[in-house]
């Protein structure tokens, strides 16, 4: 690990005056990402603002929206009692997320903003990258894929969002609330992240002087049913291979309202539009389920090493529609 | 976001990079002048020279560097030492009590959860923290939750029934 000064920050805004003040530096918070990453020589930040300490842990009902702190644990979110009785799928994709020890550590806004677990962006002496120096190729796409994304990837990168968290977000429209040197914005995460074939190197729409202050997640109607399926190489701490969030909204067999996102298949968490397109008045069968599906994968991009994906992708959110639905004929 | 900008070149680096951290580790305080690089875990080993927490794969993967922080079962080695300033600490030499080992430790014996034994302290650890969080129900939960500790000599179904029997005694009202 390349040497760096270690700043503590003690609040929001001396932590974004510290962040505007050199390029270069970083945020640590759970640190499970960013020190990963720099005893791998892929990050070298000279300086580390550790904002750990900053007051934006709480979690708290504001409406009909929970607001939640950025430094919020992902242990903490899910032990939340608004999030285990009005948002499920919430629950169970952070529970499925991650161990309990990187879950005691890891933050909500350090969640949203992980980085690809794609060996090749991890493994600094492979120069072909676009994530780490555009312009170099993407070794993964010629080389042992099988943890890639097939949407939103192409032959310039295929690296993964690994977030479960995420995928449910996506799903539920939530908002990301951002403090920068001069004003704070909000930004609704289906419009956050950037696809890595519109751009390998930027990830999101996030500046390098601002901050993750909140997330709020607008809680469902009463009337609708959700959960997060997730199928993994193992039976638990593992990554996804495909996930499906699931909301619906069903009236006498019919669908009122859909929400889809996908996940281990997104170069970004993945919202389902064309799913929900489908799902949205349509009667509740599993002919229904099977095209909307269909629709998801439509636009595909694999290689070989990720082809599985696109069956498995497509099963993973038939099941988990009849599941919510509780809808198998 | 941009990995280049956050490159820089050798003799931009900071001239100063070491702190003064003072850790409290099983109810005492050290301090200690350290690079800014030390994680907790290398700090424990290395110059406290409490070496039960062992350093596996140190990227976070293993769970042999399972600690308490403030109570809650951490990664020592994903947290920098500096992190740390501040907060209770406690490692597998903090668990037993001065009457003898951790009922947790005694049923690991009991039921040879172990092999070669590196995994132990933090599998130890791990489940002193599980039970405290009340996830020690069932066969199935117990696997769960404690699934961030690998165990490579796959000692897993006597690792099940030793928490099981520990948190049958009632043991997770020691330790924490």
């Amino acid at each position: 690990m390349r040497a760096f000064d270690y700043v503590r920050a003690t609040d929001t805004r001396e932590a974004v005056r510290l962040l505007a003040e050199d390029p270069a530096a970083s945020c640590l918070a759970g640190g499970t990402t960013q020190l990963d990453l720099m005893k791998d020589g892929v990050l070298e930040p000279p300086r580390l603002i550790d904002i750990t300490r900053l007051p934006l842990h709480g979690i708290e009902r504001r409406g009909a929206a929970l607001h939640v702190g950025a430094l919020a644990t992902m242990e903490e979110l899910a032990a939340d009692a608004t999030v285990a009785a009005r948002l499920p799928m919430v629950r169970e994709s952070l529970l499925r997320g991650a161990s309990v020890q990187l879950r005691n550590m890891a933050t909500i806004g350090g969640n949203l903003l992980q980085r690809t677990r794609c060996r090749y962006f991890r493994d600094p002496t492979v120069p072909e990258c676009n994530k780490r120096t555009p312009g170099s190729g993407c070794a993964a796409a010629q080389g042992a894929a099988r943890m890639h994304a097939v949407l939103g990837a192409s032959e310039r990168c295929i690296a993964l969002h690994a977030s479960d968290l995420a995928v449910a977000l996506v799903a539920l429209d939530a908002v990301v609330h951002i403090q920068g040197p001069a004003e704070a914005r909000t930004v609704p995460l289906t419009e956050f992240y950037l696809t890595a074939d519109e751009s390998p190197q930027r990830e999101n729409v996030l500046e390098h002087a601002e901050l993750i202050t909140a997330v709020e997640i607008p809680l469902p109607s009463a009337a609708a049913r959700s959960g997060y399926l997730k199928v993994r190489d193992r039976a638990s701490y593992e990554f996804a291979l495909a996930s499906a969030a699931v909301l619906l909204v069903l009236e006498d067999g019919m669908i009122r309202q859909a929400r889809v996102g996908l996940g281990g298949v997104g170069t970004k968490p993945w919202r389902a539009y064309e799913s929900e397109h489908v799902l949205t008045g349509a009667s509740a069968t599993t002919a229904t389920f099977r095209e909307a599906a269909d629709a998801a994968l439509r636009d595909a991009w694999t290689v070989p090493g990720t082809a599985f994906k696109v069956p498995l992708a497509r099963r993973t959110l038939v099941r988990e529609l009849q599941t919510v639905s509780e809808v198998t004929a | 976001m941009t990995d280049v900008a956050s490159r820089r070149d050798v003799d931009e680096r900071p001239a100063i990079t070491e702190r003064v951290v003072t850790l409290t580790v099983n109810g005492r305080p050290h301090t200690l002048r350290l690079d800014t690089r030390v994680t907790l875990l290398d700090a424990l080993r290395d110059r406290l020279g409490l070496v039960g927490t062992k350093k596996g794969c140190d990227q976070g993967a293993c769970g042999a560097c399972t600690v308490h922080l403030d109570g809650r079962r951490v990664l020592a080695c994903l947290t920098l030492a500096a992190q740390a300033e501040g907060r209770a600490i406690t490692t597998i030499e903090g668990v037993s009590g001065a009457d003898g080992q951790h009922p947790v430790q005694q049923a690991f014996m009991e039921h040879d959860g172990f092999q070669c034994g590196f995994c132990t302290p933090g599998q130890i650890m791990s489940a002193v923290a599980l039970m405290a969080e009340g996830r020690a129900g069932s066969d199935a939960e117990i696997r769960e939750f404690m699934s961030g500790n690998l165990c490579r000599c796959g000692a897993y179904p006597n690792i099940v029934a030793a928490i099981r029997e520990a948190a049958s005694q009632g043991g997770h009202d020691a330790g924490l």
